[in-house]
């Protein structure tokens, strides 16, 4: 039943572009960008019980050299996506373990610290993020011949990363290592007197979140073939952590949810108003208020009345 | 001999209050020991810096002749030294059965397995059953830790703790907030628990902790002040003056 839930759901993902303009078609690419990006920080947030506000600086890393060894060094996206992923990887690996020297309130600043750092080196650092222009002039790979330049072919390689990405987390967090990574969340103090390494548990699980955030980086690039330095600004880090909890964080779907009313509602309620935030804003509260476990969980319960309504 | 647990000349301070303070004595393997000591004593500051959770600040701890003074409490658990704690810990969320299988994780190396679901363990799973069933809790694994009685939570502490089959089980009031009928099951499960698990246990209840303990340490102001069986400690008039308040 499930599954073919799933089923239906991929069909239909992968049906839309036949049916949509192309304007839903990068709509729906952005969103799954969005998803990603939040998945990876669910990791850490829902699933490790470690609120971060500097995700945006994996996105914007990525991004960054990704597009600087194209366009500086004249690498092919063969070279530079990989590198991109390595190097970030390996960036996170040091500010996770700069930033677990403390959990709680201490990690979110120490995040959010860290990104700033980066954040900084993105504007000041002109002679290689050329500053506020961004770099720009970039381009979109051709895997297999594929020209992704297409939007439909986009939106098909995105959708694509979206399910490999959802799914390595899915495997994970079913897994025995998933199961300690939600105990550290839950009981750190049993953990360790349990024989878990509760500082390796979390430190992979920061890597390992900063690795999908830095995929999210590389289709974000590609998306948009220019990169400025507001992408990691705090405001990143924060839209994604909404993401996050408004979906219904520590859930495998909640980041999914989460990622699309927010980009469906930045997207639409910036045309109309211009102080989108606000709206944006609003949307938090009433979610925080009324469904404090975020989207997944109102869901579930409508779909009980439902049962229990058509039963009676 | 190679004593279960030995520690010698142990110190430990906060600020300028010391509450453990040059601390020595020898368990004997397959011993039930019992620390008692009024409110203050440093019974459980002691248990932590056994389990690691605090680091001495001199002297030295050894299990089963391994020297573990300055292990990581997650290494400790792989020597052999399981706890429970005073006030319950457990993972409140998660089925009794997940409680279980997750403590028998700890000691398996399938804890770093990242890629195949938890649930095909199924031979984990049936030894978490098994021990759930030796604790009186029998068909209640589905059950989450944080919906049963605060009596089967501690049985559930019991349970945590037995999983690793270890060699050093230190107890730190099993007892505490149990109702009288709920201390009878947990005072015949302690004591049912197989002799290659060395037991040292901190309890207020006198009767039941009298009953069950081999060797007595009475801990005063981080001070052993009383140590020997059960005749000596009870007679001795330092116990009388400090604990027994007569």
């Amino acid at each position: 039943m499930n599954r073919i839930g799933i089923l239906l759901g991929l069909v239909f993902l992968a049906l839309l572009p036949l049916v949509s303009g192309e304007y839903f078609v990068n709509l729906g690419s952005q969103i799954l960008i969005a998803v990603i990006f939040a998945s990876s920080l669910n990791l850490l947030v829902g699933y490790a019980g470690l609120t971060s506000l500097g995700h945006a600086s994996y996105l914007g890393l990525s991004a960054y050299i990704s597009a600087w060894l194209s366009i500086k060094m004249g690498l092919d996206h063969s070279v530079t996506a990989p590198a991109a992923l390595l190097l970030t990887t390996l960036i996170g690996m040091v500010f996770g373990w700069i930033a677990l020297r403390a959990t709680g309130l201490g990690f979110l600043m120490l995040t959010l610290a860290l990104s700033q750092i980066v954040w900084g080196l993105g504007y000041r650092w002109v002679s290689v993020t050329n500053g506020d222009n961004g770099l720009s002039g970039l381009t979109r790979p051709h895997p297999f011949g594929i020209d992704l330049d297409i939007s439909n072919n986009f939106y098909w390689f995105v959708l694509i990363i979206t399910c490999a990405c959802i799914y390595m987390i899915h495997v994970m967090i079913r897994s025995p290592f998933g199961a300690s990574i939600r105990g550290t969340r839950d009981q750190a103090r049993r953990m360790s007197a349990l024989g878990f390494n509760v500082w390796a548990i979390r430190w992979t699980t920061f890597v390992i979140a900063s690795f999908i955030g830095a995929v999210a980086g590389l289709m974000y690039v590609y998306f948009h073939k220019y990169i400025h330095p507001s992408v990691m600004a705090i405001t990143v880090s924060a839209e994604a952590l909404l993401c996050v909890i408004a979906g219904g964080s520590g859930t495998l779907v909640g980041p999914l949810l989460g990622a699309f009313v927010v980009v469906v509602l930045k997207n639409y309620a910036s045309a109309y108003v211009e102080r989108w935030n606000m709206l944006l804003g609003l949307v938090f509260l009433f979610i925080v208020i009324f469904m404090p476990a975020g989207l997944v969980s109102a869901v579930a319960v409508w779909k009980d009345r439902f049962k229990s309504g058509s039963k009676t | 001999m190679t004593f279960a647990l030995e520690i010698k000349n142990l110190c430990k301070s906060f600020g300028g209050i010391k509450v453990t303070q040059d601390v020595s004595f020898s368990v004997k393997p397959g011993e039930r020991r019992l620390i008692i000591g009024p409110n203050g004593a440093g019974k459980t500051t002691l248990f932590n810096q056994i389990s690691g959770e605090l680091k001495p600040d001199s002297g030295s701890i050894k299990v089963f002749g391994e020297d573990l003074t300055f292990q990581p409490v997650h290494r400790r658990a792989h020597a052999g030294v399981s706890r429970t704690y005073q006030i319950i810990t457990l993972f409140p969320k998660d089925t009794l059965l997940h409680n279980v299988v997750l403590s028998l994780l700890g000691v398996s190396n399938r804890r770093f397995q990242a890629f195949s679901p938890l649930t095909v363990n199924d031979e984990l799973f049936e030894k978490a059953e098994s021990i759930l069933d030796s604790v009186g809790l029998t068909g209640s694994g589905h059950l989450a830790a944080g919906e049963i009685s605060y009596g089967e939570q501690r049985r559930v502490e019991i349970a945590v703790a037995m999983a690793q089959s270890p060699r050093l089980l230190l107890l730190d009031e099993p007892l505490a907030g149990l109702s009288q009928d709920e201390r009878i099951i947990v005072r015949d499960l302690v004591a049912a628990l197989p002799k290659t698990t060395t037991i040292v246990m901190i309890e207020h209840d006198m009767d039941v902790a009298l009953a069950f303990a081999e060797q007595i340490a009475v801990l005063h102001y981080g001070s052993l002040i009383v140590e020997g069986d059960r005749e000596t400690v009870v007679n001795h008039p330092r116990t009388r003056e400090v604990y027994l308040g007569h």
